[in-house]
C-alpha cells in the first residue's frame, strides 16, 4: 500500500486552467462602457463560484450580494437597497474567512463608491450611465483615429489613402508609426482570440510604403490669424488643423529647429529625423509662418500676441529637468536625461567612451537616457530604480531590449548622495537598498532596507526622474497656474485669457507624444468655434467594405529590432519593419469592429469632426 | 457584376451589394426581422443568417458583401437551427399577447416566429417593464420591444431627431429616449416614424376608438367625420381590399357606415388653406421687408413642433394659416353649426389623419378659435384606428356600395388631393397664386417639377414680374440640411414647403403599416391621379370654398378668417 501519490493534473483542472486564459484575454479586451453595476453583480457570480463553500458570508453572502444587484438592474429597487447592499458587502469584507470572500466584496464597495451615480440612475430612471464604445481602439486612442478604416485599407494595398485617412484626426502618422505608445491595442477584441492587433506596426508600414502623400487642399482663406507658443507635436497639430480650416498661422519656436520632445526628447535610433523632417514638412506646405529661435516672454510676450493675433494656442511642452534634492548633485558629470537626450536630438554628441554611466530613473526617458549613453560608446551602462523591474513605468520592451544591449537595471536602490573627487567632480553615486513595501495609489512603495549603502563609481551620473515645465515665464504674463503646469480647462481654453488656449505636456505634465496630438486636435477644434467657423476636417476615403472572412486564432507579427549587439553601436533605426507578407496577414485578423457589433450602428463612422 | 451561388443558382449581383438583396433580386427569399432596408442593417436579430461555404460561422445576409465565387446557402440544417433558436431567444423576452396587441396580423415578428413553426418558447420568459404617458400621442410598450433598433436609426438618420437611444449592455439592454424620463420632455415631433418603422406593438399610437365610437353612439352629439387627402391612399390596407376596391367612395361608404352623422373631406379645407396661405404668400412677397421671408408651410404639425423646438427663430416664418385640419374643424364649429342650425357644443368633430402628430395639433390649446371653451376639432384618430373600428364594427367593406361625401363641407379639387404628397401644397399654392397675381389659370401641371422621389426639389418661375424661389423636402433630416443652408446663406428661397415624413403625408407615422416597405411614393402617385381626373384643379375653383368666402367670411385674410383660420404657432404650447 503506497502512502504518497505523485501530484498529476487532471484533465477537468488543465479545461479550467485554460478557461481562466480564456477569462485573462477577455479581461483583457474588456470593451470599454459596459453597464457597471451589471458587471459588478456578474464578477461577484463568478466569485461565488470561485467559493470553497466554508465560510458563510463568502458561500451565501456573495450570491445574495449579486441578487441585490440584480434588483437594481431589474427596477426592483429603492435608493435603500444601495445601503443594504454596502451593509452586506461590509459584513464579508469584515468577517470572510479568505480573500476569496472578502476582495470580491471589497471591490464591490470600490464600485459604489466609484459609481454610485450609476446605482441611483439605475434605481431612479432605470437607465444606465455608461457609454458603449462600438470600436474599442478608436476608442482609446486619444486622436480617436479610424484604425479599422486605415487598416482596411493597408489590406487593400491603398497606403496613401490609409495615411489621408490617419491624417484626418492626426497629421504626424510617420512619427506614430514608429514611436506611438499605441492605447489602441489595449482593448482590442483581438485580444479575446489571440493577442491584439499590431497596430502601429501597421501605421509604420502604411507610412514606409505610400511614399510622399500631400497634405490635403485647404478651406479657403478665413482671414483669421493664430499664434502657436512651441512646435512639437501638439503645436504641430494644431498648426495642421488650423491651416487646414483656412486660419493663417504662425508657429513661435525657442529652438533652432521644429519637433520639440520628437526632436530633442525621442532619440533617433527611434525616431530618425528624416523621418521627422519629412512630416514636419507636409505640415508646413500649407503655408505656415515659423519664427525660431523666438522665446516667449523675452522676444515677444503674451500681450503681443493677445493683440497680433486672433487666438494664441501655448504649447510648450516640459523641457526642464527635475532634480534629485541630494548631496553631491552639483558635481560635474551629473546631467539630466532632458539635457542628454537634447545635445543628442542637436547632433552634439557628447563622448561617453570608456567611461561608466549610472542613469537614475524607471521611466522611459530613462530607458532613451540608458539606450543612447550605450550608443555613446559607455564602458558601463547601468540604469537605477529605487523600486521593483515590475515597478518601472518605461515600456516592458524598452527594458528588455536595453539589458540585451549590455544595460544592467538595478531595482530598489534609492539615491542618497554624490561623492565628488577633490577637483569637484564626479566619483560616485551611493544608493540606499529598498525593500518593496505596501501599496499606495495603486503600486508598491519601496521603504529602506536593513542593508549597508551601496556605492556606485562611476564617470556620469544621469538623472531621469521626470520633467518639469518652464511655466514660471508664463505665469508672469497672467497665465494662470495649476501647481507647476499652465492652467486649461477640457475645451483646452485658458481661463481670463480671452482667446489663449493650451494643451499638452505644459498642462498635464509630461505624457505621451499622441496625447499631445489630441490635445491639439481638440485645440484647433475649439479655436475655429471661438473665430466663429464652424469647418470640418475630414479625409475624403471611402472605407473598404469588411468581408465575412474571419481569421481563426493566429498569432501577432511583432516587429524585429536589429541585433542587439550591432544596434548598440549606432544611432540607425532600431527596430525593423513588417514584410508585405506579414503586413497582409496582420490586416485579416482585424475583427472589423467599424463593422460588427455597434460598429455600424446609428451613422457608422464619423467621417469628420 | 459579381457571380456568386446561392441554393444551387449561379447568380449575378451588383458589386457591394448584401447577400440579402442578391438573393432578393434572384427571387430567394431570406427571412429577416431587424432589417429595413437603408434605415437598419446592422445584423442585430441573426434571423437573415446564411451559410457561406468555407465559414466557420453563419453570416447576417443583411450585412455580408457579395464575392466573387461566393457558395450561400440559405436553408441549411446549420441555418435553419440558429434562425430558430435565435427567434425563440427574442420570443422569451417579448411580451407573447398577440390576442390584444394593435399589430396581431400585422407583425414581423409574429409572422417570422409562425413561418419558423414555433410552437414552444424553451428559455425562461423575462420582459421589461415600461414606464411611459399614457397620454401622449406616442405609446411605447417596453415589453414588446424586440430591439431591433429600428426607432433609433430612423429617428436618427431619417429624421435627424435622436428621440430615441440604446440604454445599458448586456442582457438588460433596451431601447430608451436618449435624452429626457418622459417622451414630452423630448424633442419628439411625434411624427410617427418610428411607429411605423416598428416590426411588433411596441410602438403605436394612443388609441382612441373608444372615444370615438362612444362620441358616435350618444345621441345628443352630432359627429362629424373629415379625412385628409392621404386616407384615401391606404385606407382599406388591413381590409382585405384590392386596389380597385378601395376607391375613395367606397371609403365614404365604409365611414358613414360607423354610423357618423356626416362624412366630410379635409381636401375641404385644404383648398381653403390655400386660399389663406396662397394670398398671404402673394401679401408677403408684395410687401419686402414687412414680414419674414422665406414662408414655410405650416400644415405639417410634425414640421411646426419640430421647428418650434429646433429653430425657434424662425416659427414667425411659418405661414400663419392653420393646417387643413384645423381650418376644417373651425368652420364645422361656426360656419356649418350655423348652417345647421345647431348649437356648436352639439357637434362632435373627428379627424381621420394618416398622422400621430395631428393628435398633438387638435390638443394644442391656442389653435381653438370658433366658440370659446370647445375645441375645434375633438378627436383624432389615425388611418390606422379607422381601420380597426371598421373592423370592429364588422363592416363588411367589401360588399359596400360606393357612396358621396356629405355637402358643404365634402368637395374638394384636385389641388387639395395631392396635400398628402410631397410637393403637393406647394403645387396647389402656386397654381392659385398664379392666378390670384394674373387673373388666369396657369397649365394645372405648370408646377409639377416639385414633384418626385428626390429630396430636395426646387422650383423658379417668374408670375407676372414677379420671380419665385420654391423648394420642397420632406423628412426632418432633409429638412435639417435645408434648413442649414438657408440659415448660411447658401440657399435663397421665397417660399417654402416642408413636411416631417419622408415622401410627405402619404408617408404619414398614422398610415397602415406594411412593414419594410417605403410605400409614401406609392401612394403619392394614386392622389396625383385622383388630381389628374378631377375636373376641378384649382383650389379657388372649389364652389363651396367660394361659397363659404361669400356667405360667412368675405374674404382670404379678412377679419373673419384671421380669426378661424390663422393661428400664431410661435404661442402654442409644445
Amino acid at each position: 500500500m503506497s502512502r504518497l501519490n505523485l501530484t498529476k493534473i487532471s484533465n477537468a483542472q488543465k479545461t479550467m486552467d485554460g478557461l481562466y486564459m480564456d477569462f485573462d484575454h477577455r479581461i483583457a479586451a474588456s470593451p470599454i462602457g459596459n453597464c457597471p453595476v451589471d458587471l459588478t453583480a456578474a464578477f461577484l457570480k463568478v466569485c461565488a463560484a470561485q467559493s470553497c463553500g466554508k465560510c458563510v458570508p463568502c458561500r451565501i453572502g456573495l450570491d445574495s450580494l449579486s441578487g441585490i444587484l440584480n434588483t437594481i438592474l431589474d427596477g426592483e429597487a429603492t435608493l435603500e437597497t444601495i445601503d443594504e447592499a454596502e451593509r452586506l458587502a461590509t459584513v464579508i469584507v469584515d468577517s470572510a474567512d479568505c480573500a476569496i470572500g472578502f476582495e470580491a466584496a471589497k471591490l464591490v464597495l470600490n464600485g459604489i463608491k466609484a459609481f454610485r451615480e450609476d446605482y441611483v440612475s439605475h434605481i431612479e430612471k432605470d437607465k444606465c450611465t455608461a457609454n458603449f464604445a462600438a470600436v474599442p481602439c478608436s476608442a482609446k486612442c486619444p486622436a480617436h483615429i479610424d484604425i479599422p478604416g486605415y487598416i482596411a485599407l493597408i489590406g487593400d494595398g491603398r497606403y496613401a489613402d490609409a495615411v489621408r485617412l490617419i491624417r484626418k484626426d492626426n497629421p504626424l502618422p510617420a512619427v506614430c508609426g514608429l514611436i506611438c505608445e499605441h492605447p489602441c491595442e489595449k482593448n482590442c477584441r483581438r485580444n479575446i482570440i489571440d493577442d491584439a492587433i499590431n497596430i502601429r506596426g501597421l501605421k509604420r508600414f502604411a507610412t514606409d510604403m505610400a511614399g510622399d502623400v500631400p497634405a490635403p487642399e485647404k478651406a479657403p482663406e478665413t482671414g483669421k490669424t493664430v499664434a502657436v507658443v512651441g512646435g512639437g507635436p501638439s503645436g504641430l497639430t494644431a498648426a495642421y488643423f488650423l491651416s487646414l480650416m483656412g486660419h493663417k498661422v504662425t508657429i513661435f519656436e525657442s529652438k533652432p529647429k521644429l519637433g520639440g520632445m520628437l526632436r530633442y526628447g525621442i532619440p533617433m535610433y527611434r525616431l530618425p529625423d528624416e523621418n521627422l523632417d519629412k512630416e514636419i514638412d507636409v505640415i508646413l506646405s500649407l503655408g505656415i509662418d515659423v519664427k525660431l529661435n523666438t522665446y516667449i516672454g523675452k522676444d515677444v510676450t503674451i500681450d503681443e500676441l493677445k493683440k497680433n493675433f486672433d487666438c494664441t494656442y501655448i504649447a510648450i511642452g516640459a523641457h526642464s529637468d527635475k532634480k534629485l534634492g541630494i548631496d553631491g548633485e552639483d558635481a560635474a558629470g551629473v546631467i539630466s536625461a532632458v539635457e542628454l537626450l537634447r545635445n543628442c536630438g542637436e547632433h552634439a554628441l557628447p563622448d561617453f567612451k570608456g567611461k561608466d554611466v549610472v542613469i537614475v530613473g524607471g521611466g522611459n526617458v530613462a530607458m532613451d537616457a540608458t539606450r543612447t549613453s550605450m550608443r555613446l560608446g559607455a564602458k558601463s551602462v547601468k540604469c537605477v530604480y529605487r523600486r521593483r523591474v515590475d515597478d518601472m513605468t518605461a515600456l516592458p520592451e524598452e527594458i528588455e531590449g536595453a539589458m540585451a544591449e549590455g544595460c544592467e537595471i538595478i531595482p530598489l536602490m534609492a539615491p542618497e548622495r554624490v561623492e565628488k573627487n577633490a577637483d569637484g567632480s564626479l566619483k560616485a553615486i551611493v544608493f540606499k537598498p529598498q525593500i518593496t513595501g505596501k501599496y499606495r495609489d495603486g503600486r508598491p512603495s519601496p521603504q529602506k532596507a536593513d542593508l549597508p549603502e551601496v556605492s556606485m563609481e562611476c564617470d556620469v551620473v544621469v538623472v531621469a526622474i521626470g520633467q518639469a515645465i518652464e511655466s514660471k515665464v508664463f505665469a508672469e504674463m497672467g497665465i494662470p497656474l495649476n501647481r507647476e503646469s499652465l492652467k486649461a480647462d477640457d475645451f483646452c481654453a485658458v481661463p481670463d485669457n480671452e482667446g489663449v488656449f493650451a494643451g499638452g505636456d505644459c498642462i498635464s505634465g509630461p505624457k505621451t507624444v499622441i496625447m499631445a496630438i489630441e490635445a491639439g486636435k481638440v485645440a484647433a477644434a475649439n479655436i475655429d468655434e471661438y473665430l466663429g467657423c464652424h469647418t470640418d476636417i475630414s479625409a475624403n476615403v471611402s472605407v473598404p467594405e469588411a468581408t465575412h472572412h474571419f481569421m481563426s486564432a493566429c498569432g501577432r507579427i511583432n516587429l524585429g529590432e536589429r541585433a542587439a549587439g550591432e544596434r548598440k553601436n549606432d544611432f540607425d533605426i532600431m527596430e525593423n519593419e513588417m514584410t508585405l507578407q506579414e503586413a497582409k496577414q496582420e490586416c485579416s485578423r482585424c475583427l472589423r469592429c467599424d463593422h460588427y457589433g455597434m460598429g455600424s450602428f446609428k451613422n457608422g463612422r464619423a467621417y469628420k469632426w | 457584376m459579381v457571380k456568386l451561388t446561392i441554393d444551387g443558382k449561379l447568380i449575378e449581383a451588383k458589386e457591394g451589394s448584401t447577400i440579402l438583396e442578391a438573393a432578393k433580386s434572384a427571387g430567394i427569399y431570406i427571412p429577416t426581422l431587424c432589417y429595413y432596408k437603408d434605415v437598419n442593417q446592422i445584423g442585430a436579430c441573426r434571423v437573415c443568417l446564411v451559410e457561406i461555404e468555407g465559414d466557420e460561422r453563419l453570416s447576417a445576409s443583411c450585412n455580408t458583401y457579395v464575392e466573387e465565387g461566393m457558395v450561400v446557402k440559405t436553408n441549411s440544417p446549420r441555418v435553419r437551427q440558429a434562425r430558430k433558436v435565435n427567434v425563440e431567444l427574442i420570443l422569451s423576452q417579448h411580451n407573447v399577447n398577440c390576442t390584444s396587441c394593435v399589430r396581431s396580423g400585422n407583425c414581423a415578428l409574429q409572422s417570422v416566429a409562425n413561418d419558423l413553426n414555433i410552437l414552444d418558447v424553451p428559455y425562461e420568459k423575462k420582459t421589461a417593464k415600461s414606464n411611459w404617458d399614457m397620454t401622449a400621442p406616442l405609446i411605447r410598450d417596453a415589453s414588446k420591444c424586440i430591439k431591433c433598433y429600428r426607432c433609433i436609426n430612423v429617428c436618427e438618420n431619417i429624421q435627424g431627431l435622436g428621440v430615441w437611444d440604446i440604454n445599458g449592455t448586456g442582457t438588460r439592454t433596451k431601447v430608451t429616449l436618449s435624452r429626457a424620463e418622459a417622451i414630452r420632455d423630448m424633442n419628439c415631433t411625434f411624427c410617427g416614424q418610428c411607429i411605423t418603422h416598428c416590426p411588433t406593438g411596441a410602438l403605436r399610437e394612443r388609441d382612441d376608438t373608444d372615444t370615438v365610437f362612444a362620441a358616435i353612439d350618444n345621441p345628443d352629439l352630432i359627429t362629424v367625420l373629415q379625412m385628409a387627402p392621404a386616407v384615401r391612399t391606404a385606407w382599406a390596407a388591413n381590409l382585405g381590399l384590392t386596389p380597385e376596391e378601395a376607391t375613395e367612395k367606397r371609403m365614404v361608404a365604409a365611414f358613414r357606415a360607423l354610423g357618423v352623422d356626416y362624412v366630410f373631406d379635409t381636401n375641404f379645407s385644404a383648398d381653403l388653406t390655400i386660399m389663406e396661405e396662397g394670398s398671404e404668400f402673394i401679401e408677403r412677397m408684395t410687401h419686402p421687408g414687412e414680414y419674414k421671408m422665406p414662408m414655410f408651410t405650416s400644415c405639417c404639425p410634425g414640421w411646426v413642433r419640430f421647428m418650434k423646438l429646433e429653430y425657434p427663430e424662425y416659427v414667425n416664418n411659418l405661414s400663419t394659416a392653420k393646417s387643413p385640419q384645423q381650418m376644417f374643424g373651425a368652420v364645422t364649429k361656426s360656419y356649418f353649426a350655423k348652417k345647421i342650425g345647431v348649437d356648436p357644443s352639439k357637434i362632435y368633430c373627428i379627424s381621420v389623419m394618416p398622422c400621430t402628430a395631428k393628435k398633438y395639433e387638435y390638443d394644442v390649446p391656442e389653435v381653438n378659435d370658433a366658440v370659446d371653451g370647445l375645441k375645434d376639432v375633438d378627436m383624432v384618430i389615425t388611418a390606422r384606428e379607422i381601420s380597426r373600428m371598421i373592423k370592429a364594427a364588422h363592416i363588411n367593406v367589401k360588399e359596400l356600395p360606393e357612396e358621396e361625401f356629405d355637402s358643404p363641407l365634402g368637395s374638394g379639387t384636385g389641388a387639395a388631393v395631392i396635400f398628402g404628397a410631397t410637393g403637393g401644397v406647394m403645387e396647389a399654392a402656386l397654381r392659385s397664386a398664379y392666378f390670384l397675381i394674373t387673373g388666369e389659370n396657369p397649365d394645372a401641371d405648370a408646377f409639377k417639377a416639385v414633384r418626385g422621389p428626390e429630396p430636395w426639389r426646387e422650383v423658379s418661375v417668374e408670375i407676372k414680374g414677379i420671380p419665385v424661389r420654391a423648394a420642397v423636402t420632406s423628412g426632418l433630416a432633409n429638412t435639417r440640411k435645408l434648413m442649414e443652408a438657408v440659415i448660411s446663406g447658401e440657399k435663397e428661397y421665397d417660399f417654402i414647403e416642408i413636411m416631417a415624413c419622408p415622401g410627405g403625408c402619404s408617408g404619414g407615422g398614422g398610415q397602415p403599416i406594411s412593414d419594410g416597405n417605403e410605400l409614401a411614393f406609392e401612394r403619392g402617385q394614386i392622389l396625383y391621379k385622383l388630381d389628374a381626373n378631377n375636373p376641378l384643379r384649382f383650389s379657388h375653383e372649389n364652389p363651396d370654398v367660394l361659397k363659404l368666402y361669400e356667405e360667412y367670411m368675405e374674404k382670404p385674410l379678412s377679419h373673419m378668417s384671421h380669426k378661424l383660420l390663422h393661428t400664431k404657432q410661435e404661442n402654442w404650447t409644445l
